[in-house]
């Protein structure tokens, strides 16, 4: 090997310009916003004592909580379903499932609000079908509630949930179920017993990333919600945009953070990064 | 050879959950045909009026060019400081590297909302300083896109970089190659196509990006998606539902290109 100096220097202007532009642009900045947090409208620990003891933010933390824990449960089981055919399925129905996770995934996330929209409101597709075929007389509320904002966040996350789950399956080793199958378990029974148990880690990393997504949603909760069901993320922009309270903007944010930043030790302490992909 | 296959149980589940991603895109095409000026189901005729007022009406053309604009700006900058850290990390293999790494990709796992106000602090402060590169100028929404879409062009060309073979570098080295040539003759040319997806996929965040965009702008810079938004969020216009169709069958179409491309390079 060839002068360890002259190969310092070249990594070190080759790696210099990305990590200076996000020291600059991301660390630096996100520093000002912990400032933010200590020090608007008055310094000292004023915002932080606000997030423990007000009613608005506490239920807006309690509501995004939920929300997550609904949105991962119902996004993991069916993405679960999907991701089975998608990696054990025949050639065409591998390609099929592929397309249904595919597209979604790449259409951005306002055109796939705006379709739960035009399906969910009172004069959407449901609705008025329901009441030409005059099941029901009123039109239902779909949107603009909890439910609405869980719908179209699930659609939002299956792709996501998906990715881990497919790695998992991939690399589960066939001949099991095979010989489970050959020693007559049913395919329920080979399914729950030896299936699932060996996607585990899969379903613990397609789990924990849906969490974690759902924590910082904004769009989706803010078009489906209207503004009723507010989470965390709607609730520090309206901070910074509606009641100019940066501070509290900022300290909501950097509890977000630090919340987010545990949850994911707790799962690289379980998954190993590349079980993700 | 046996295979274990999904059972009818698991199929049914799954074409459930298939009919559940793709119904929303669905529904926004008969939206879309609608006559009325409100968003309803089109009842009898149908109409290209929403169409048409995607054409007639400057502000829609006005985003989607600035959106491009923006695109193609943050995803050079995001492809170069991408390509530039990448091949570092791939040719010196410093110590300390999952470090560097685990810092480039925060603002992939930070939360976006979490970025948008850390860049909106950063476009402010640069606002107090210069009025054509902070909040709502077009190069700062360029310069924020890149923070965000510049994890995902990283993880892109360093994947590429993986399935690199090492000794194609490694005897350009021993015959006396430059780190230069190295680089730009020997292993860019074998992650072309990382490279140029890195790109492509960064222009497309880019594109689609609203989280942070909103925080960003207010009346100047009106990109695509925050036009969308003004529209779905105050009086729901019938010509998004439009675009959302031109939006979905642009996506249909480069997806089934590339399966078709990935199929054929498989293939040789």
């Amino acid at each position: 090997m060839r002068g360890t100096l002259s190969d310092r220097m070249g990594a070190a202007l080759l790696m210099a310009p990305l990590l200076l532009f996000l020291v600059l642009a991301y660390a630096w900045p996100f520093l000002g916003v912990v400032k933010w947090s200590f020090t608007l409208p008055t310094p000292g620990l004023g915002q932080y004592h606000a997030l423990l003891t007000d009613d608005l933010v506490q239920s807006v933390f309690i509501r995004t909580l939920r929300i997550a824990a609904i949105v991962t449960v119902v996004s993991v089981t069916a993405a679960y379903a999907i991701t089975v055919v998608w990696v054990r399925g025949s050639p065409v129905q591998r390609v099929l499932a592929e397309f249904c996770i595919l597209v979604p995934f790449w259409i951005s996330v306002l055109t796939r609000a705006f379709g739960w929209v035009a399906l969910l409101s009172n004069r959407g597709l449901i609705n008025t079908w329901l009441q030409s075929i005059g099941f029901i007389s009123e039109p239902l509320t779909l949107v603009r509630n909890e439910f609405g904002v869980i719908v179209g966040m699930s659609h939002f996350l299956i792709p996501f949930a998906v990715f881990p789950l497919a790695s998992a399956m991939r690399s589960l080793d066939e001949r099991v179920l095979l010989a489970a199958r050959g020693l007559g378990s049913s395919r329920m029974r080979t399914f729950w017993t030896v299936f699932v148990p060996m996607t585990r880690s899969g379903i613990i990393g397609s789990a924990m990333i849906t969490f974690v997504f759902s924590l910082g949603f904004f769009v989706t909760p803010a078009i489906l919600g209207g503004g009723r069901s507010v989470m965390i993320a709607e609730l520090i922009y309206l901070r910074i945009f509606q009641s100019p309270d940066w501070g509290l903007g900022a300290a909501i944010s950097v509890v977000l953070v630090v919340f987010v930043g545990a949850l994911m030790a707790l799962l690289f302490r379980y998954v190993k990064p590349k079980q993700l992909v | 050879m046996p295979t274990y296959r999904p059972g009818p149980v698991s199929l049914a589940l799954a074409v459930l959950v298939a009919l559940f991603l793709l119904l929303p895109l669905l529904a926004v095409v008969p939206v879309s045909l609608t006559p009325s000026r409100m968003l309803t189901m089109p009842t009898g005729e149908l109409s290209l009026r929403h169409y048409r007022s995607l054409i007639e009406d400057p502000r829609w053309l006005e985003s989607i060019l600035l959106s491009i604009r923006i695109g193609v700006v943050s995803s050079a900058l995001s492809t170069v400081l991408a390509l530039t850290f990448s091949l570092g990390v791939w040719m010196f293999q410093p110590r300390f590297t999952a470090a560097l790494v685990g810092f480039v990709l925060l603002p992939m796992v930070v939360p976006p909302v979490v970025s948008a106000v850390t860049l909106y602090f950063l476009l402010t402060s640069i606002s107090g300083i210069s009025s054509f590169f902070g909040y709502d100028t077009w190069l700062g929404v360029a310069m924020a896109h890149s923070v965000m879409t510049v994890p995902f062009a990283t993880v892109l060309i360093l994947v590429s970089l993986s399935q690199l073979d090492r000794r194609i570098d490694l005897a350009a080295r021993g015959l006396g190659a430059s780190v230069w040539e190295r680089a730009t003759r020997v292993i860019m040319p074998n992650i072309k196509f990382g490279i140029v997806t890195a790109a492509l996929l960064s222009f497309v965040l880019s594109w689609e990006e609203i989280g942070v965009t909103l925080f960003i702008t207010s009346v100047n810079a009106i990109t695509l998606p925050r036009l969308m938004w003004m529209g779905l969020r105050d009086n729901i216009d019938p010509a998004i539902a439009a675009l959302s169709v031109i939006l979905i069958i642009i996506t249909v179409l480069v997806l089934a290109v590339r399966s078709v491309i990935t199929r054929q390079r498989s293939g040789r």
